[in-house]
């Protein structure tokens, strides 16, 4: 499956009935309780709610980073469910690109080592994981940050490197939580921004945010409550 | 992966991790090495005696006084009560056991000998011609003892090369007379190099006529009788032969043993051979121990990089990657502490040689090969549980952890 595959106003997403509980010491958490979700290919979609509501373990559903304990998750009409581990990394590496909060990029890794990991993984070229890392990069405004490592770099910087390495793979969903959360308001914007722009060239884009203010500027919005979707 | 990246990726890591990479190598490199000096330390040992051995000859039987049963031993030790073994019995014999050709009696002491002013405390070897034949003896300058009949008790002295500068410098000594004990002695002969013999430094010794060294020692009997047999005797048969001579000597009593150096260099070998085996396997715990530690260092740092694995595995890594990652790492680590250990062994090994050239220490090929395969099979063996642990990591718990 590839981005341009999927004709526009084919389901990327189509989450029916996701649970997922929790064990914390004999205390059960419901922190999926029946969740139903369809994204469109190319949708913007920014998921908010109260704290603790199930918005980060949905996404890592949707990016295939947890299993849930009951339900179907198809992903570009594919059931993920019933892969087995080496078919859902595969389908992370090619379809989905992931945005933590908390950056994690390899520290002992310059920027550019870290955008070409997903290609290393891959199995890529070295000629042709420098070309693709270097125009993303250049789209980025990265260009002059490659030889630099994480802890040479403001946090924006890293958050823009980690978006880098999110879509270098040109995967159809990016999926981003909490991107702003470790940022000052001004490369809060800047990131938003960014994703907002990868968005328009076709990427189905899904936002976890707490801040109501840069939830609003998403053309669909989820709100969450205690594990379900409580509306639109 | 690609194998390039994936060795590239590993070896970059432990770049950045020096101390732990120090440790593994450390240990390592030392079972390595352990191994390969023990193996050579036995080896050398084994070579050594193996030596003495090929220096007495395949068709030579050593007599000594006294009645040791279990064949194949070690000699028993000097005097214990027996009856002697006189000169005249060692040339009887001869003449008596038809597959002997000649007969080396043997008497060892020390006495002080002197030319001119000088005089030294030096061993004494009184024994016949013979005796330069078996443990290939060089003459330098002058001759052998000479060949004729060892009852005599004839002046001649044949001295080490070391004796020589000591008492004569540079004059020449051939034909000059020496005073050993009370008796002169008319030099005839110089040997060439240390003629190593039962542990004696024959370059500091003088060699005369076994009976002349009876007379000066005042001894009863000989310490010893090297015994040499026609080409193609059964050493058994002559043994057999040999102990019923002696028992009508001794008035039908069986009270001298007799040993065939082939048989008694079997056994050696036999029990060098083990004991080479085992202290290779002392070493080996060496690596078992360095295993143990592999493990553990591993399993820090698969707990130490969680974060970093659950990322990988979150970019689409898959549980073989992760496997490969670890496992390069510690074959890395381990390859390059085998290494660091070969080349450690072959310093130590070569630097034995050259203080003690007597004993030939060598690491085999096959304890270098053994040890460096056990190295790398240790190393991937004990880094596997905490490789198939980071691979078995669920991307969300692995990316949480604090
Ligand atoms: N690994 C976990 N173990 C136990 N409980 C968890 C785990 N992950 C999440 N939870 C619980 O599930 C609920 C939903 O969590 P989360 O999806 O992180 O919420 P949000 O991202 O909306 O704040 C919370 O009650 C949280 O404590
Ligand atoms: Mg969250």
């Amino acid at each position: 499956m590839n981005n341009e595959a999927l004709a526009d106003g084919t389901a990327v997403i189509e989450l029916q009935n996701i649970e997922k509980t929790f064990q914390l010491g004999d205390q059960t958490v419901h922190a999926l309780d029946g969740v139903n979700l369809r994204v469109m290919k190319g949708e913007y979609v920014s998921v908010m709610g109260p704290s603790g509501s199930g918005k980060s373990t949905m996404l890592n559903m949707l990016g295939l980073l947890d299993k849930p304990d009951r339900g179907n998750y198809r992903l570009a009409g594919h059931e993920t469910t019933t892969m087995d581990e080496e078919q859902r990394a595969r389908w992370r590496r090619e379809q989905i690109g992931f945005v933590f909060q908390s950056f994690h990029l390899v520290p002992r890794l310059t920027a550019q080592e870290n955008i070409e990991l997903p290609m290393l993984l891959e199995g890529l070229a070295p000629r042709e994981r420098h070309n693709k890392a270097s125009d993303v990069m250049a789209r980025l405004g990265l260009s002059d940050r490659g030889k630099h490592l994480p802890n040479q770099l403001s946090g924006g910087q890293r958050q823009r490197v980690a978006i880098a390495r999110a879509i270098v793979m040109r995967p159809a969903l990016l999926l981003a939580d909490e991107p702003t959360g470790n940022l000052d308001s001004r490369s809060g914007t800047d990131v938003i921004e960014l994703l907002e722009e990868l968005n328009r060239t076709g990427i189905t884009l899904v936002v976890v945010t707490h801040d109501a203010q840069l939830g609003e500027r998403a053309r669909r919005h989820v709100r969450m409550v205690d594990g379900r979707v409580a509306a639109e | 992966m690609r194998p390039m990246d994936l060795l590239q990726f590993s070896t970059q890591t432990l770049l950045r991790q020096r101390f732990r990479g120090l440790m593994i190598l450390i240990a390592m490199g030392l079972g390595v090495a352990a191994v390969m000096i023990l193996t050579a330390l036995g080896q050398g040992a084994r070579g050594y005696v193996m030596n003495e051995f090929a220096a007495i000859g395949t068709n030579v039987l050593a007599m000594f006084p006294g009645r040791q049963e279990t064949t194949g031993g070690m000699p028993p030790p000097m005097g214990a009560a027996a009856r002697d073994i006189t000169i005249d019995e060692a040339f009887l014999l001869q003449r008596r056991v038809s597959s002997i050709t000649a007969v080396a009696p043997l008497i060892v002491g020390s006495a002080r000998v002197g030319y001119a002013e000088r005089a030294r405390e030096v061993s004494v070897l009184g024994t016949s011609a013979l005796f330069f034949k078996i443990r290939h003896l060089t003459v330098g300058q002058g001759n052998a003892l000479p060949d004729g009949d060892f009852r005599v008790a004839s002046g001649e002295a044949v001295i080490g090369e070391k004796l020589k500068r000591e008492l004569f410098e540079a004059k020449p000594a051939i034909g000059e007379f020496l005073r050993i004990g009370d008796s002169r002695f008319r030099v005839v002969g110089i040997l060439t190099g240390r003629g190593d013999a039962m542990g004696m430094d024959l370059s500091d010794a003088v060699i005369i006529p076994v009976a002349a060294s009876q007379r000066l020692f005042n001894a009863a009997g000989l310490f010893r009788v090297l015994i040499e047999l026609r080409e193609g005797t059964s050493a058994p048969d002559a043994i057999k032969r040999i102990e019923a001579a002696m028992q009508d000597f001794h008035q039908g009593e069986l009270d001298v043993t007799v040993i065939s150096p082939d048989s008694m260099r079997a056994t050696f070998d036999g029990i060098l051979i083990a004991m080479t085996l085992a202290v290779s396997a002392i070493g080996a715990i060496s690596l078992f121990v360095a295993g143990i530690l592999i493990m553990n260092v591993m399993l820090i740092t698969v707990s130490q990089r969680t974060r970093e694995i659950g990322l990988l595995k979150a970019l689409g890594a898959s549980s073989t990657d992760i496997m490969r990652i670890f496992l390069t790492e510690a074959m890395l680590l381990t390859g390059m502490g085998a290494l660091v250990g070969v080349l450690f062994g072959f310093a130590v090994v070569k630097t034995a040689r050259a203080f003690i050239p007597t004993v030939p220490f060598d690491a085999p090929g096959w304890a270098i090969t053994a040890a460096v395969i056990t190295a790398l099979l240790t190393g991937l063996g004990f880094s596997w549980l905490p490789a198939r642990r980071a691979s078995l990591l669920q991307p969300v718990d692995a990316l949480q952890k604090p």
